[in-house]
């Protein structure tokens, strides 16, 4: 049973990681602000979902899964919402969503608002 | 591990230190002092210095980054160029830097218990503590009542540095109409208009605030304690300004209540060691609070934690308060 329980968590852990580093990389490879965003996020979900799932593994039925219980709904609730402040931020400094260009391009004529 | 995870730490701090100097980018330098609060909080947590963590998450990573934002709303973005002395400051750095290093050599060895920090006093505090306060966390009754000289006088430096922010900062803000010329958020900037972050933000304030209470009132039993507190506290109020508006959070908490709770919470530490001698002690003296002495020091921990808590909270909603008017004026 306990070798059960490590080998679970092994694997929600190294999963977790591989999340992460997947989205470290998306976020310094990525070739514009959007896109790049949007590689870091499986890093806010995914893998922290996962990390922590594989941490509650460890701990048991204790308070401190309860804890990382609430971490995780405060994660989820959270992050997302920074990344659509974050977004919606630089829309409105004017950087123009287009995958179709290599490199961020500011709109220049103060066309945010259309 | 421990060392390995802590080398990692370190190198990391070191390389956004290094960071915050390089960039010109003011912005970019305030994301990256967060970040550095951040690592070094987990530093002092994998020292076992819980509280010290909790203070340096909460005020270094969370409210000094909201301040710092704050100040540069009204300033420019990129960093001037000063660098007449640029010979004089390397020289200065890199003696000060040898004289720390030199240091170093004669430093007892990381967890030494040999080292003179556990031989002074720490023995004895961690003895006694059981015994005259009876909670389980030594560092509050260490810093309510064995050192509660040095934390009333944290509290006059905070409430200092709050007296002097606002006096600077309200110093050019003409007359009692001064907040007259705040313009309707048409242009679409702040968050008034995103239903997102303003639903998530209110749902997430009282959270925050129950955790910050949590945090002053469970100080003795665990990490935590005013400072703490006070600066959960204040980041609530903080973000829901963002979401809401300045205007919505001074009336639900007016300038006048802040400034009370800064000076109440000074007086209520001080009017706690004054009862002290009233009561026939010294001062700061809590044993005399109650009939049963381990029964007075619980009740003067959590009566100065209070002050304390009061007091950050005031001061810390002040300063914001003091830039985001100042925005407008």
């Amino acid at each position: 049973m306990e070798l059960v329980l490590d080998l679970v968590s092994w694997v929600l852990l190294s999963a977790g990681g591989v999340f992460v580093l997947i989205g470290g990389i998306g976020a310094l490879r990525m070739p514009n602000l959007y896109t790049r965003m949007h590689a870091a996020s499986v890093t806010d979900t995914m893998g922290a979902a996962l990390v922590l799932t594989g941490v509650m593994v460890q701990a048991g039925l204790s308070l401190a899964t309860i804890k990382l219980a609430a971490i995780l709904l405060f994660l989820l609730i959270t992050s997302p919402t920074a990344s659509y402040a974050l977004a919606s931020a630089a829309l409105l400094a004017g950087i123009k969503p287009d995958a179709g260009h290599a490199a961020d391009e500011h709109i220049t004529d103060g066309g945010a608002d259309s | 591990m421990t060392v390995i995870f802590g080398i990692f730490l370190l190198t990391l701090l070191v390389i956004t230190a290094i960071g915050i100097v390089r960039t010109r980018n003011l912005f970019v330098a305030v994301m990256l002092l967060g970040i550095f609060s951040l690592l070094i909080a987990i530093n002092f947590f994998i020292l076992d210095a819980a509280d010290v963590a909790l203070t340096e998450a909460a005020v270094g990573a969370g409210i000094s980054t909201v301040l710092f934002l704050g100040a540069l709303a009204l300033t420019s973005e990129r960093e001037r160029l000063g660098t007449q002395h640029r010979w004089l400051s390397l020289a200065v750095v890199t003696s000060a830097t040898l004289v720390v290093l030199y240091a170093t050599f004669d430093k007892p060895l990381f967890g030494d218990p040999g080292a003179p920090v556990h031989q002074h006093v720490a023995p004895w505090y961690l003895e006694k503590t059981p015994e005259y306060i009876d909670i389980p966390n030594v560092v509050t009754a260490v810093l309510g009542s064995f050192r509660g000289y040095d934390t009333l006088g944290e509290v006059f430096v905070v409430f200092t540095a709050g007296i002097g922010v606002l006096f600077l900062l309200s110093a050019r803000r003409g007359g009692p109409n001064h907040r007259a010329p705040a313009e309707p958020d048409a242009s679409g900037i702040g968050l008034r208009e995103h239903v997102i972050p303003r639903v998530v933000g209110r749902l997430l304030v009282p959270f925050i605030l129950l955790f910050g209470l949590y945090v002053q009132f469970h100080g003795e039993y665990g990490p935590g304690g005013g400072f703490q507190a006070g600066a959960l506290i204040a980041a609530a109020f903080i973000l829901y300004a963002l979401v809401e508006g300045e205007d919505r959070t001074l009336a639900a908490l007016p300038q006048s209540w802040l400034i009370a709770l800064m000076v109440g919470g000074g007086l209520l530490y001080g009017g706690v060691g004054l009862a002290g001698i009233a009561l026939g002690s010294n001062f700061l003296d809590y044993s005399v609070l109650a009939a049963d002495p381990v029964a007075g020091q619980h009740l003067g921990i959590i009566l100065i934690e209070l002050g304390v808590g009061m007091t950050v909270t005031g001061t810390l909603l002040s300063i914001f308060h003091a830039f985001a008017a100042r925005d407008r004026a």
